[in-house]
This record gives structure tokens, C-alpha cells and sequence, in this order.
């Protein structure tokens, strides 16, 4: 325990200036630390994203509300959205990859430390410019105010005209500069796993997790760049006078919105199929039995990620495509359901014949199971291009894809903190304070986001500040906005169990799970150099084959 | 395991995750059964998109109980499984030592669990490709009504150019008898920027975007007020942009053609506030038949009290919510373009009584 | 964790060289970026609501684009040449692309200042103005780009600090160019021959 990290992390402090442990952290080029300063960012943000939305719920408690103006309203959503995709989901999966991924695939660090480092503070850089618009948003020449055209920030709602001010180039260029971030980090993650596994780790033998990022990454660098390249338009609109997106000038409306989602819908997979990768590396290791199916696992994902990219125009469905265009659109939106099922059935055929332990990463594993099962479903009513032109920008909508992705993606991430956060500290979660959260945050969850599906059905659109009373919108608003302070209540327990047992939780050892990747190898937390001789493996679960040398992976791969 | 492990906290913590999982699907089901069930009552404002009175808005229902069937057939044999898989398979106390049988798959599961799920999607896409087949190429019989609609920032603007008027917010449409179709079919404008045509009982949203005009239909077969608004997020008061579509009888229906037909009622004893309105900026944006009035930017105002709101629905048609609309605009829908009016209450009064005779 | 290590790894462990991998990745990003311009323009052709239109003004540029396209071969030997140890042969070859990479933004910048003195076209005029500006101009950037990177390993070779250990390095950096050259032909073909 004489590491560099083990000093800093827990002993550092007392003994050397403040300074200079944080110029250490500032200048970093460990993959470890990067890691964490993605998980702290995203962590900060979740915060601020999480009372944006509660600023939400409370000004919808009732109808005719006046707890925030329209424009502040419009601001919160939009801030609130880009936050939680941009700068908390995106940066929160980077970091675990960036921790993860070197030391599942049993390599020193990444293969551009420094590229690293680079991605990270523009990822940070990106994120403190869209919130410094609350400042700058108008100029010099007013009160700020923050970009609100809404996450997609459809034209011509972008233009001079409709948004005057600052604040959507503060939208467009911290997003823009995140996804920069992002490519970068996406190339190093590809060139850690293609170019620094460890001696035998072929890929068939590398861990899912590293798998699952792979395809990730590799979505990244497909996805993004699209998005890139449509706020690089937008921006030659606004600052050079373009047309991309001018409908007086004979320019189109509906580009931005394919653009756009060409980035959108596969964005929801890479946030996903990391998530995918945590469920998949936690359930076995709590099962007591490796992943069922693992050539099927990486097949599937591989295809949900070409598939992903056929059906963007799902989400509008709306906007008068012919009628081909919207059948094709929905015979991939069906189709991608058939690779997600695969997984889902995997993950129970690994649970199947096991034996259970109900640790709280577990229970999040669980949980997230049947919620996703829910939100794919409702995926497949929302594919329904006629059932869509209802449901879409309703209420049943934002359910929707809050399912996916405070049911899955959320709940998957915290499996994840409470799987990986002894490794990353050296100590153990309190599994009585986990309980608490886990329990009062599923209740959370399905008092808002189960009931949120209703005023959808019954007409309620997304976007409004308020809302007519007597539409059979008022109860169950007020349902879902009691449920935002449960969870809100859970996430505080959450903090404060990382906060605790940080300083006081009980020493992990190396492998308090008896898990099987090669992260558990070594001591929690790793040392600087993570392996003191790079190991060999020869199946997919080496600490398996170390713990039971009578009847090791390799007989069986 | 090295760490202690409580036998007991397991069952409880797996069956809670069970019950639990089994009551968020009872509490979703039976939304969607209070869902279908509100609105049925005539006269109940509530727009459910089960409770639907036109064929595109008919035909998404059948399809969409279909879908609902299917997922919720889904949900329930996948939760059964995973809920039992929870119960069946947990770690029983004393037990852990010994590591389970380690299983690594099975191509024939693998293969059944492929198979079955795309059959299932085959038959969801014919399904649906139908139904927007059915809808998206309906074809246009001559008697169908004609309906301009323009979406504006923050209000809906009408016009029935075979019949030569323009209206707001308030669409009349005719009642559509199978027998003699009349169906009604609108040609979707913006003026600025994105909109949606929403009014889930009649028909499935579409949107209204600047230079791309859309088009869409309904043949409401039963009079009554139906309720909807802008779906589409549009600026700072999307949500002010009600919409309400008045279905009537062919008799009735004629009636209000003709009544919308004339131009504005002169009353001379308003002469005043007609002043009033034909001397201000008022023009500049809003047209009254027959006066000097010719704006387009707001509502046409040459039938103001036959409509039941002003303010794209955000207030009721009254006089003193004409004069605080007139007076202050932000105090009934703070964003909306229209300017705060700067008249005399002299002036204020005489414009209000004015409008107040334009039947 | 030697224990872990198992006596089935005879073969030696190879991995691909990670400089490769990064710049393919990139390469990949690159390519989505650019076809998102292309098919904006490709969207947007004659969708202008006023003049000039393409065919009026554009001009092919056959001379530069034989400059751009020759560059591919000179880099390409370029660090062929450096991979066998002849120095010499490397930096001429290495000059010689610099010299055509600059030949074609010189082009460029010549079409452009036609473009906007004689014909009235910048980036504000109509659709076909902002679109052509924007892939020719990205493409351009993307030259720019390049030649400075040609440019620092030039330095560093005059200086004497780049020899065949190297060679792998220089591989990517030709890589980077053969791609720029690559999407000059699409440019070239969306531009100059679908887009009249």
C-alpha cells in the first residue's frame, strides 16, 4: 500500500501542502485519477441537473402554478436536459471506462495518457461554458440567461431571430467542445483495448465490459461527429450569416432535426450498452456463475450498434416523412428490440441456475432488469409510427426515455458505484445506508416516472410551463412531483454513504466480491503502475482459473 | 464469500423486488385502463387518445391496444421469469461455499430466444405499416373541407380559402357522416417556428414547420368541442397554444360559414373605438373586414365574439379579460408578442365595447 | 500475478500499433463529419433562392487537383523512403508534397477571391454559397492542418531528428493525408461534377 494513489487519496493531504495535491490532481495523466475526476464532474452535475428538474416539478405540482416564470421554465428544461446527457451520463461512463478499462484488459494505463487528460478538461471546460450563459447568455447588455430553445434545440427556434442573445451559442459550442472531448476520449479507449490487452487476452477472452466499450467508442466516433458537424452549421448560420437552417432563405427545418438525431437515437445506445456492460460484469460475479452466452452478448451489442443507426427518424415521426420513410423507420425501431431482448434473456440465463447474493449492486442489477424491460416496451409502442403520433412530445414520451434512462442507465451506474467504488477507494460502501437508497429510490422512481406515463396519455405535451386544470392532468402531476423528492431524498443518502464511508467504511482488500476480471488482482486502491508485471491470461475469467485451478475457464473457452 | 452474508435480508430484499416490480405493473395497467375509461362522458375535457370520435384517431387506437397487448404479453411472461428466477435462486442460508453449476449457454436457447422475438416484430411491423398505410395515403373524395392552418408564435391561425375566411384558434369543422364523407383536411403552415397539431381524440399530432408544408385529416363522427394544443416546443409560450376544434352538424356548420362570411358588423354608436382600433398599432397586426385593418401578424378580428377565448385559449372571451389582455398582455400570457397597448382608459374602454361588437 | 499466467501463450503477443488505431478512429470520425457537409449540399443543390448558381460561376480546378492528388503518391514514398534509411529521398519527397498540398490551397484561396471579387458569392449569399463555402472550406481547414503537421516533421527532419525509428509515426501522418486527399475526390465529385 506505499502507492502513489494510496498516498494521496487517503493520507495525502495531512502530510503535503493542499497545493500540491491539487496541482497533482490537475495535472494528472493517470487513467485512475481521470476516472475519477469524470465521476466527481458528473457527479457535481447530477447534482445541479437533478434541481433543475425538481425547479420543474415543483412549478407543475398544480395547474396554473406560478412558482417560475415561462422563460425561466423553458431555460430549466433545456439546461436540465443537456446536463444530464452531456455532462453528467456521457462524462460518468467515460469515467468508469477510463478507470475500468485499462486494468480489465491488464494494461499500465491508457494508450494516450496525455490525449487523456486533454479530453477530460474539455469535457470539464465544456460544461462550466454552458452553465457560465447564466451569466453571459445576453451580453454585456442585460441580466443573463441561459440557452432554452430545448435539449435538440430544433431550427429555426436557433436562428437570430428566435434567439437572440448568446445563449444558444453557449448551447452549441459547450456541446460542441464536450464532443470534441469525447472523440478523444472514444480514440483512446478503441486504441487501449485494440492496441494494450495484456498476453493471451485475445479478444474473445476480454472481458465484457471491455467489449461493450469498444462498440461504445466506436459509436462515439460515428455519432458525435454528425452532431459536431450540424453545430458547426448552426454556427455558420448565426455568425456568418449561412442558410443551413434559414427557411427564408429556402433552407430547411427538418435537416437539423435528421442531423440531429442521427446523433440522438444512437447517443441513447451509448449511453446504454456501457450500462450494459456494468449489469453484465456485476450479475455474474452476484450469480456465482459466468455471463451466459458471451459470444451472443457481443454479438448483440455490435448489432444494436449498426442497427442503432438506421432509426433516427423515430423520433419524428411527426413531421410528414411519406409514408415508406416512416414504415422503414419502423421496421428498425422493431428490429433493434430483437438484440436488446437477446441481452435481456442472457443476463436471466446467467441468474438462472445461480445463487443470488442481494448486495446492493445487485439489487440495482435487478431493478434495472425489469425497468428497462418496461422502457423497452414502451420503446416498441413509441416504434408504432401511428401509436407514436399520439404519444410523441407527450408526457408519455418523457416517461419513456426517463425510464431508460433514470430506470436503466441511472440505476445501472449506481451498481456500478457500489460494485466498483471499494476498488476505487479501498473502501466499502455501508450496505444499510445502500438499502435505504436503493429502496426509497425505486419507490422515487416509480411514483414519478410510472404515473408520468398517464398525462401523456391523456394529451398532456411535453415543454409546457403549465398546464389547464380539469384535463385529468392535476393528480397525477402532483404524484409525480412527490415522487422527485423521494428520489431526491434517496440520491442525498447516496452522497452521503460515498461521504462516510470514504473516511470510515471498513477496509475492501483486494477482492471483497470474489470476482473474476483482473482489477480485483490488485490492491484496492491500485497502485499507480495498476500491475507490478503485466499478467497473462487464458480465459475469460482469470481470477477464476486462479481460484479454482482444478477446473479453470481455459478447459471450457 | 469472505464477507458475512444475512440469509434472511435476501428473501426479504428479493421478494420486495418482486412485489414491488409486479405493482409498478399493476399501477401502469391500470393507468392505461383510467386512461381509456376518462373522457367517455360527453362534455368531459379530458383528451384521451383512447376515447376517439374520427378514423385516423380510431384506427391508432385498434392498433394501439394491439401493441399494448403484445408488450404487455411480453412484460408478463419476461417478469414472471425474472421475478422467479429473484425468488428461485437465491443463495440459501449456509450455503457458500460450494459455487453453483457454471454454465457458459446454450445455442438452442440462444436460437429460441432469437427466433421468437423477431417473429413477434415481423408481425408488429405488418401491423403498423398497415395502419399508416391506412392514414398517411387516404385519399381526398371532393367533398372534403379544405383548411389552411397556420401555426404562429403563439396562436393558430385558420383559413378556409374555398370559402374565403380566416379565423383563430377556434376550428370549426363539419360532423363527417360515412355515408357522405365530409372529412376535413388541413394543410399545415408555419409562420416562424415549429409547431404540432394536437388533438389526440380527432387524429394523431403532425407538425407545423416553416417550409415544409404538411397535411393531415379527420372526419370527426360526433358533434361536440374537442380539446388539444401545440406539441411542438415553439418558444416561450408553448404552453398557452391551446387549440379547440368545434365539430358540427352540416346545418350548423353552414351557418357559421355564413356568419364568418360577412364582413365586420358597423355599429356606429362604437364609432369611437373603431377609431380607436383603425389610429393605433393595432393595425399593424390584426385585420378587421371592413375597416382599415389588414394586419397579419395576429389574429383576424372581424368575428372576435363568436369565438369562446382569447389569447390562443390562455383566457376566456370575456370583457374584462379583453380589456387586461389589451391593457397588459404579460398578465395573462407573460412571452406572448402581443404588445402592452399604452391606451387611455377612455380610449381603453371605448376599443373594448368596440370589439365587443364584432359578432 | 504470474500465477495466473498458463502455458498455452507459445505464439509471440502482437498487437497493432496503437498510432495506427488512433488515427483510423479519427479517420472514422472525420469521414462522419464530412458526410453530413456532403449531403447538406448535396440536400441544398438548387435549392437557392437566388443567384449565382453553380453552374455559373464554379470553374473546375483540374490543375490543382492534380497538384493534391500527386501528393498522395510523393507522401507515400516519402516514408517509404524513410522506412529503407534513405534520408535524403525522404526530405526531398516530404518538400515536394508540402509544396503540392500548398500548390492546391493556394487554388483554393484563388477560386475563393474569384469567387467573392468577380461573381458577388460569399458565405451569406444564397444556399449554394453557404454550402459550398462550408465542405470546400472544411476540406480546406483540413489541408491547412496537415500541411502544418508536414511542415514540423519537415523542421524536425532538416534538423536531422528524424530517421527510421520513426517510420511508424511518419506512416500515420501519411495516413492522415492520403484521407485528406480522399475526401478531395468526393468534395471534387460533389462539388464540381454532381453538383453542375
Amino acid at each position: 500500500m506505499s502507492s502513489d494513489a494510496m498516498a494521496v487519496q487517503t493520507a495525502g493531504a495531512a502530510d503535503r501542502p493542499w497545493v500540491e495535491t491539487l496541482h497533482e490532481w490537475v495535472t494528472t495523466v493517470d487513467h485512475k485519477r481521470l476516472g475519477i475526476l469524470y465521476i466527481l464532474y458528473a457527479l457535481v452535475f447530477l447534482v445541479i441537473g437533478g434541481i433543475e428538474a425538481t425547479i420543474i416539478r415543483i412549478q407543475l405540482i398544480r395547474p396554473h402554478n406560478d412558482f417560475v416564470s415561462p422563460q425561466v421554465f423553458n431555460r430549466m428544461f433545456t439546461m436540465h436536459g443537456t446536463t444530464m446527457i452531456f455532462f453528467v451520463i456521457m462524462p460518468m461512463l467515460f469515467g468508469f471506462a477510463n478507470y475500468l478499462v485499462p486494468l480489465m484488459v491488464g494494461a499500465r494505463d491508457m494508450a494516450f495518457p496525455r490525449l487523456n487528460a486533454f479530453s477530460f478538461w474539455l469535457t470539464a471546460f465544456g460544461g462550466l461554458l454552458l452553465y457560465f450563459s447564466f451569466v453571459g447568455g445576453s451580453g454585456l447588455y442585460g441580466a443573463g440567461n441561459a440557452p432554452d430553445v430545448g435539449w435538440w434545440a430544433y431550427a429555426p427556434l436557433t436562428s437570430r431571430a428566435f434567439s437572440p442573445g448568446h445563449s444558444s451559442d453557449y448551447w452549441t459550442i459547450a456541446v460542441m467542445v464536450s464532443g470534441f472531448g469525447s472523440i478523444g476520449t472514444a480514440i483512446n479507449i478503441i486504441a487501449t483495448i485494440l492496441c494494450m490487452r495484456c498476453p493471451g487476452m485475445t479478444l474473445s477472452r476480454m472481458p465484457l465490459l471491455a467489449w461493450l466499450n469498444l462498440v461504445m467508442t466506436a459509436m462515439v466516433l460515428i455519432t458525435i461527429s454528425p452532431l459536431t458537424a450540424a453545430q458547426i452549421m448552426l454556427l455558420v448560420d448565426r455568425y456568418l450569416g449561412g442558410h443551413f437552417f434559414d427557411t427564408q432563405a429556402g433552407g430547411s427545418a427538418t435537416i437539423w432535426m435528421h442531423f440531429f438525431w442521427i446523433f440522438g437515437h444512437p447517443e441513447v445506445y451509448i449511453l446504454v450498452i456501457p450500462c450494459f456492460a456494468f449489469i453484465s460484469e456485476i450479475v455474474p460475479v452476484f450469480s456465482r456463475k459466468p455471463i451466459f452466452g458471451y459470444p451472443v452478448m457481443v454479438g448483440a451489442t455490435v448489432c444494436i450498434g449498426f442497427i442503432s443507426m438506421s432509426v433516427w427518424a423515430h423520433h419524428i415521426f411527426s413531421i410528414g416523412m411519406s409514408s415508406y420513410s416512416n414504415a422503414f423507420f419502423v421496421g428498425t425501431t422493431m428490429a433493434i428490440a430483437v438484440p436488446t431482448g437477446i441481452k435481456i434473456f442472457n443476463w436471466l440465463g446467467t441468474m438462472w441456475g445461480g445463487k443470488l447474493i442481494f448486495k446492493t449492486p445487485m439489487l440495482f442489477c435487478i431493478a434495472f432488469l425489469f425497468q428497462f424491460l418496461v422502457a423497452g416496451l414502451t420503446g416498441v409502442m413509441l416504434g408504432a409510427a401511428p401509436f407514436d403520433w399520439q404519444l410523441t412530445d407527450s408526457y408519455f414520451v418523457v416517461a419513456h426515455f426517463h425510464y431508460v434512462i433514470v430506470g436503466g442507465i441511472l440505476f445501472a451506474v449506481f451498481a456500478a458505484f457500489y460494485y466498483w467504488f471499494p476498488k476505487v477507494t479501498g473502501r466499502m460502501l455501508n450496505e444499510t445506508l445502500g438499502k435505504w437508497h436503493f429502496w426509497l429510490f425505486v419507490i422515487g422512481f416509480h411514483l414519478t416516472f410510472d404515473f408520468m406515463h398517464i398525462p401523456g396519455i391523456l394529451g398532456m405535451p411535453r415543454r409546457i410551463y403549465t398546464y389547464e386544470p380539469g384535463r385529468g392532468w392535476d393528480t397525477l402531476n402532483m404524484i409525480v412531483t412527490i415522487g422527485t423528492f423521494i428520489q431526491g431524498i434517496a440520491i442525498l443518502i447516496f452522497v452521503a454513504n460515498m461521504i462516510i464511508s470514504y473516511f470510515k467504511g471498513p477496509r475492501a482488500g483486494n477482492d471483497p466480491w470474489d470476482a473474476w476480471t483482473l482489477e480485483w488482482s490488485v490492491s484496492s486502491p491500485p497502485p499507480a503502475y495498476n500491475f507490478a508485471t503485466i499478467p497473462t491470461v487464458a480465459s475469460r475469467r482469470p481470477l477464476w482459473d486462479l481460484k479454482h485451478p482444478e477446473d479453470p475457464d481455459s478447459l471450457y473457452e | 464469500m469472505a464477507n458475512g452474508f444475512k440469509p434472511e435480508w435476501g428473501v426479504v430484499l428479493s421478494r420486495g423486488v418482486g412485489v414491488l416490480v409486479i405493482l409498478a405493473g399493476i399501477l401502469l395497467a391500470a393507468g392505461l385502463c383510467i386512461a381509456s375509461k376518462s373522457g367517455q362522458a360527453p362534455g368531459n375535457p379530458v383528451p384521451s387518445i383512447f376515447q376517439t370520435h374520427s378514423t385516423p384517431a380510431d384506427h391508432i387506437v385498434r392498433l394501439s391496444w394491439f401493441v399494448l397487448t403484445i408488450t404487455g404479453l411480453i412484460f408478463a411472461v419476461v417478469g414472471t421469469l425474472l421475478t422467479y428466477a429473484v425468488l428461485k435462486f437465491r443463495n440459501k442460508a449456509g450455503d457458500l461455499q460450494s459455487e453453483p453449476a457454471q454454465v457458459y449457454g446454450s445455442t438452442q436457447i440462444e436460437l429460441a430466444w432469437t427466433v421468437i422475438p423477431i417473429l413477434i416484430v415481423v408481425v408488429l411491423f405488418l401491423a403498423t405499416a398497415r395502419v399508416i398505410h391506412a392514414i398517411q395515403d387516404a385519399p381526398k373524395p371532393t367533398s372534403a373541407v379544405e383548411v389552411t392552418a397556420i401555426g404562429h408564435q403563439f396562436w393558430w391561425e385558420f383559413r378556409y380559402p374555398a370559402l374565403g375566411f380566416v379565423t383563430a384558434n377556434e376550428l370549426h369543422v363539419p360532423v363527417s357522416d360515412p355515408a357522405h364523407p365530409t372529412p376535413t383536411f388541413l394543410k399545415l403552415l408555419s409562420a416562424d417556428t415549429d409547431h404540432s397539431f394536437w388533438v389526440p381524440q380527432l387524429a394523431g399530432k403532425t407538425d407545423l414547420i416553416p417550409n415544409h408544408p404538411n397535411e393531415m385529416w379527420m372526419d370527426p363522427h360526433r358533434t361536440g368541442v374537442f380539446l388539444g394544443q401545440c406539441a411542438q416546443y415553439c418558444g416561450t409560450q408553448h404552453a398557452k397554444m391551446l387549440l379547440q376544434v368545434t365539430v358540427e352538424t352540416p346545418e350548423a356548420f353552414r351557418v357559421w360559414i355564413h356568419a364568418q362570411q360577412q364582413t365586420a358588423v358597423q355599429d356606429d354608436k362604437e364609432a369611437a373605438g373603431r377609431r380607436v382600433f383603425e389610429t393605433t398599432a393595432c393595425v399593424d397586426c390584426h385585420a378587421v373586414g371592413g375597416t382599415n385593418g389588414t394586419g397579419r401578424f395576429g389574429p383576424d378580428l372581424t368575428h372576435l365574439m363568436s369565438r369562446s377565448t382569447i389569447a390562443a385559449g390562455a383566457a376566456a372571451n370575456t370583457k374584462e379579460n379583453l380589456r387586461l389582455w389589451i391593457q397588459n398582455p404579460d398578465a395573462i400570457k407573460p412571452g406572448s408578442l402581443m404588445p402592452a397597448m399604452q391606451l387611455t382608459d377612455a380610449d381603453l374602454d371605448a376599443l373594448v365595447r368596440y370589439l365587443e361588437t364584432l359578432q | 500475478m504470474s500465477a495466473i499466467a498458463n502455458p498455452v501463450t507459445q505464439t509471440p503477443w502482437r498487437l497493432p500499433y496503437r498510432g495506427k488505431v488512433a488515427m483510423a478512429s479519427l479517420i472514422i470520425a472525420e469521414s462522419a463529419i464530412f458526410t453530413i457537409f456532403v449531403v447538406a449540399y448535396l440536400f441544398y443543390i438548387g435549392k437557392s433562392l437566388s443567384g449565382p448558381t453553380p453552374r455559373e460561376v464554379l470553374e473546375t480546378p483540374i490543375f490543382f487537383t492534380i497538384c493534391l492528388l500527386s501528393s498522395s503518391l510523393t507522401v507515400h514514398l516519402a516514408s517509404r523512403s524513410l522506412e529503407h534509411g534513405k534520408r535524403g529521398a525522404f526530405l526531398g519527397l516530404w518538400l515536394l508534397t508540402i509544396v503540392l498540398g500548398g500548390l492546391f490551397l493556394f487554388g483554393t484561396g484563388q477560386e475563393w477571391h474569384r469567387l467573392i471579387y468577380e461573381h458577388g458569392l460569399t458565405i451569406s449569399t444564397n444556399l449554394f454559397g453557404t454550402t459550398y463555402y462550408s465542405l470546400v472550406g472544411l476540406h480546406a481547414t483540413h489541408v491547412t492542418v496537415g500541411l502544418i503537421m508536414l511542415t514540423v516533421v519537415l523542421l524536425f527532419g532538416l534538423a536531422g531528428r528524424v530517421g527510421p525509428e520513426q517510420s511508424a509515426r511518419i506512416e500515420v501522418l501519411s495516413l492522415y493525408w492520403h484521407f485528406v486527399d480522399a475526401v478531395w475526390v468526393v468534395v471534387f465529385t460533389v462539388v464540381y461534377v454532381v453538383g453542375r
